[in-house]
């Protein structure tokens, strides 16, 4: 798979997040939103939020390496998923 | 020294009473748990004394006084009360961690009606069960879960009022729905708070059974004679501390010891409405100098993963003592908290039918790491054998954990569900559905549940709600939900399912019903893992055996399969 653009992924990222955990219309979020510490995404949701990051992205991410922290704005993901990615 | 001093001499003469003459309780006078932490306290010279510190996610800070508390509870209280909703009148909180949600817990108890909880993260399909179930007259709620209230109001004739604490104009209100702005709201001073009675109805919390739909657990007013004293005696409560309680009061931890424990006994408390991270965790415990702690194994775990120098970046001397509740404390964790704070955390064990705490590792009690603890004060418990229901007299044999009926807190049935209710009891003893050993000095093992029921995090979810859901999804023809283990979670929920002709497997089905159970019934019921299967194990009648599937998740003997059907 050739790899994506950062911008690219930004923006599918933040698409899928807007689209599957945001309830509240209203709010705008941006690359560097909290999605964990702000309680947007919890705990248990992080696991379908790495499940799409894995499928979308044909990569593995460890437990080790899934922690709040590195998934806690689009940013931060993009980093991570970079890690992963050749 | 702690409030309870020795346990041992707690146990000799222990009485009910000793809680209700520290409330200025007398038998037959009323009693109103919306008074007790609010008015009673300001009564009782502490009106200026900090009741809450509020800190959100974006860091917006409130704090309220137990002045403010109390008139808010009589302002929110007057507003409900204009709508002509009363006592017994089923009240939903449907928020997250704002002041609000606390606020209103107390001004729905003032009027007499019952306050019915719910966790916020809920879907639409768990909310609509829960609240057509109690016939809820109105829910109070944030306009970010609007649309989940919208998507099932038509199916809720029972429901007239959605009420909504932060309606900013942006949204166009519909039908049944207007805002309530508390602080833009005249604060009232002077409020007849309803006449109830140690028997009166206060809050019904839902809790998740392996068949059938969730459990709306009955408690009444008097349950503040259990929840103050345990909160006393084992969270060690003292004037000066400063709590945190990490449970949502969508959950029995968060009003039992989350509201009414801590505000009956004029203590100030913080609370965080922002999601987990180790280093939000710390730096709150710092910034508001916390004492007196009581989280969940799956925050302390995931506290654990973090590491050990992440606490040295913050000044935690403040914490003084710690406890956990939810599910199993392991022994690393506690043997870990004792290494990095210096202090252990003591395990304590109850339910939503309980109502209060019913065995703990009391302060000042030798902690066995790994052990429930001893049973509080004036509750008989024990572990039954699990086919006579008789007390086993050999210690470290396994059984069902049983308590004596008749302490204030337990809880006084399931809503409309009085079969279900006299099943909790057998031989004198109210059963729990968790299994156990004691061991020869009377501390309690856990070992796990009796039941299917998940225990994730913390949150107990039923696999027939799950395994319902799945059904409605367009691809899945049968399933079948069982625990996994996890290192954090201790269990998470995973599902097997076999799909319906024309569909298959591909790589963004498992995602999307992930989403579908997420969005429906909530994030801790989506099965974290989906395994498709070609069929699911049956009994030749045809019922699924859950049990071989759990066995294969847990490494465990399959056991007796006399009755699988043949291939």
């Amino acid at each position: 798979m050739e790899k994506m653009k950062n911008e690219e992924m930004k923006d599918l990222i933040l698409n899928y997040v807007i689209k599957e955990y945001l309830e509240d219309e209203d709010k705008e979020i941006t690359y560097d939103t909290p999605l964990i510490s702000s309680g947007y995404i919890d705990s248990f949701s992080m696991v379908s939020l790495l499940v799409f990051l894995e499928k979308r992205f044909q990569i593995k991410i460890p437990p080790s390496k899934a922690s709040p922290e590195a998934f806690d704005s689009v940013n931060k993901i993009v980093e991570l998923v970079n890690q992963f990615t050749k | 020294m702690s409030n309870a001093g020795s346990y041992e001499e707690r146990l000799k003469d222990f009485d009910w009473s000793i809680a209700e003459n520290e409330l200025g309780y007398h038998k037959g006078d009323l009693i109103n748990i919306g008074w007790y932490c609010s008015d009673r306290i300001c009564l009782k010279g502490k009106a200026d004394k900090m009741a809450l510190y509020y800190e959100g996610y974006d860091g917006i800070e409130k704090k309220y006084t137990f002045n403010d508390i109390r008139l808010a509870g009589n302002t929110i209280g007057t507003f409900l009360r204009n709508l002509g909703l009363q006592n017994e009148d089923r009240i939903c909180l449907f928020m997250d961690r704002i002041p609000e949600l606390y606020l209103s817990f107390l001004g729905i108890l003032k009027i007499g009606a019952i306050v019915q909880p719910l966790f916020s993260a809920f879907g639409d399909e768990s909310l609509f069960v829960r609240l057509e179930d109690a016939q809820t007259r109105a829910i109070i709620t944030q306009r970010k879960h609007l649309p989940k209230v919208r998507k099932i109001i038509d199916k809720l004739p029972f429901l007239e009022f959605v009420i909504i604490v932060d309606n900013d104009q942006k949204k166009t209100l519909e039908k049944k729905e207007l805002p309530f702005d508390l602080e833009s709201a005249s604060p009232v001073e002077n409020f007849e708070i309803f006449p109830s009675v140690a028997e009166t109805p206060s809050l019904l919390h839902y809790t998740s059974g392996t068949t059938g739909q969730p459990k709306g657990v009955q408690h009444v007013h008097y349950s503040i004679v259990s929840q103050y004293l345990t909160t006393k005696w084992i969270l060690d409560l003292q004037d000066d501390d400063i709590y945190w309680c990490t449970a949502d009061p969508g959950w029995v931890t968060g009003t039992s010891y989350g509201i009414i424990g801590p505000w009956s006994m004029g203590i100030t408390q913080c609370v965080l409405d922002a999601g987990f991270s180790a280093q939000t965790w710390y730096k709150f415990i710092e910034k508001y100098k916390i004492s007196m702690w009581y989280s969940a194994p799956t925050a302390i775990r995931s506290l654990m993963k973090a590491g050990e120098d992440i606490v040295k970046d913050f000044n935690l001397t403040s914490l003084r003592h710690l406890a956990s509740v939810g599910e199993p404390l392991n022994s690393e964790a506690v043997i870990w908290s004792e290494k990095v704070f210096g202090k252990p955390f003591h395990d304590t064990f109850w339910q939503t039918e309980t109502g209060s705490i019913m065995i703990s590792n009391f302060p000042g009690m030798k902690i066995k790491p790994g052990s429930m603890g001893k049973p509080f004060p004036g509750i008989t418990g024990a572990v039954l054998e699990p086919k006579t229901f008789t007390p086993i007299p050999d210690n470290g044999k396994i059984g069902l954990i049983a308590f004596k009926p008749g302490w204030p807190a337990m809880m006084r049935g399931y809503w409309k569900k009085e079969e279900k209710y006299r099943e909790k009891f057998v031989n004198g003893w109210y059963l729990t559905g968790d299994r156990a050993t004691i061991d020869k000095e009377g501390y309690f093992w856990f070992i796990g549940r009796d039941d299917d029921v998940i225990n994730t995090g913390g949150h107990l979810v039923s696999p027939f709600e799950v395994e319902s859901a799945l059904l409605e999804h367009p691809a899945v023809a049968e399933s079948a939900v069982v625990a996994k283990p996890d290192e954090i979670m201790m269990e998470v929920v995973k599902a097997f399912i076999t799909l319906k002709p024309g569909f298959e497997s591909h790589p963004d089905l498992e995602l999307e019903i992930m989403n579908f159970i997420r969005k429906k019934l909530s994030s801790m019921a989506m099965p974290q893992e989906i395994e498709y299967m070609d069929k699911l194990p049956k009994t030749r009648s045809g019922k699924i055996m859950r049990r071989v599937l759990h066995a294969k998740e847990w490494g465990e003997e399959i056991g007796d399969i006399s009755t699988l059907e043949d291939d």
